[in-house]
């Protein structure tokens, strides 16, 4: 029975990126919308933020065990966050991260000058205030990802210009 | 070098399990948010509906399919290219309704429950249904009115997943004077 699960779930060609981008898009919108009814402003900010960072979270948390279910260990953390520039993001967005930089004392600048999630909206300035709600759950995605690979870290991100987005990663010593 | 490239390969399987999880957080958020199964079945269907209304422009965009002259048709279209396209699946279409305005999809496997199991407090939940919704609102934008709801889930025990379609009316066009 279980093995018959498998063999089916590999299978299974995907789930089409519009369907994830239009869910996303979905989750942002019904999570704002219900805090609004709430009073004080920026507090529900805040919520909106961190529910979506948690479900992100947990996302990453498991997307990260079944990427790396036949994979050798990692040598450090540079090893890692390499592979989460690399293969995680080409999994799950398609594209690599453009440019990977660190201060080697624990954090690390991601940048993706064109983050998938973000195409949508514009190429420029337009919209821009309204950029931080739909990265709260990629954050949160990285976030997972790193502390299933033995990582504490805590992850946020900045846009300038869309459609680039930076994340900034800052690992917790433990 | 050689474990980047055994792991490069088919990414396209890994996309799904992004939106699977993701959905799966969604349920899990919204159990969390509401009191009871009832009003998340219900959030969820308005969001597959939000949903719908606008993947139904994706998918005439990208599979030049026009319009279907009958009940039957869009069935054969829903089945074979819609589900296909965005879920990789293809639903069997069955249980029609001697007057041809109802008929049942059957899924064999469903894509969104893949890690799922429901906890016994949630007889009620209808985890999937956004899918509904989906349904619901991509048909509205081709002037079909459709009840969509399943009647059947193998997360509830059941030995199949069931969507029953049933057609109520078709919606009058409402186009402005000179507009064709």
């Amino acid at each position: 029975m279980s093995e018959n699960k498998v063999v089916r779930i590999r299978a299974r060609n995907m789930a089409d990126d519009a369907l994830f981008e239009f869910l996303h898009m979905e989750i942002v919108a019904h999570m704002y919308k219900e805090q609004v009814t709430r009073e004080d402003i920026d507090k529900e900010r805040v919520t909106c933020v961190s529910t979506l960072e948690l479900m992100g979270f947990r996302v990453g948390q498991g997307l990260i065990e079944r990427f790396t279910k036949d994979c050798p260990t990692f040598k450090d953390d540079l090893d890692v966050m390499k592979f989460l520039c690399k293969d995680f993001w080409s999994m799950i967005f398609k594209k690599q991260i453009d440019n990977l930089r660190t201060n080697h004392q624990g954090t690390y600048v991601l940048q993706d000058n064109k983050f998938a999630l973000l195409t949508q909206f514009s190429s420029g300035k337009q919209y821009l205030e309204e950029a931080p709600k739909y990265l709260a759950f990629s954050c949160g995605l990285i976030r997972g990802a790193l502390s299933n690979l033995g990582l504490e870290s805590v992850v946020t991100a900045e846009v300038s210009l869309m459609p680039s987005c930076k994340f900034q990663v800052v690992i917790q010593k433990l | 070098m050689s474990r980047q490239s055994n792991r490069a390969t088919d990414n396209k399987k890994m996309n799904s399990e992004l939106f699977t999880l993701t959905y799966g957080a969604l349920v899990t958020q919204l159990c969390k948010d509401y009191e009871n199964d009832e009003e998340v079945n219900k959030q969820l269907d308005k969001m597959g509906y939000n949903i719908g209304v606008r993947l139904i422009e994706d998918f005439l965009a990208r599979s030049s399919v026009g319009r279907c002259h009958d009940f039957r048709e869009t069935a054969d279209v829903i089945a074979k290219v819609a589900f296909k396209m965005y879920l990789g699946i293809t639903p069997s279409v069955t249980n029609w309704s001697p007057a041809g305005d109802e008929f049942s999809l059957i899924l064999e496997s469903n894509p969104l429950v893949d890690f799922v199991e429901l906890p016994d407090n949630h007889s009620n939940l209808v985890y999937s249904n956004l899918l509904c919704g989906v349904l619901r609102g991509a048909l509205e934008m081709v002037q079909m009115a459709v009840d969509v709801r399943f009647s059947q889930d193998t997360l509830r025990g059941d030995n199949v997943t069931e969507i029953r379609m049933k057609f109520i009316k078709r919606i009058e066009e409402n186009l402005p004077a000179g507009d064709e």
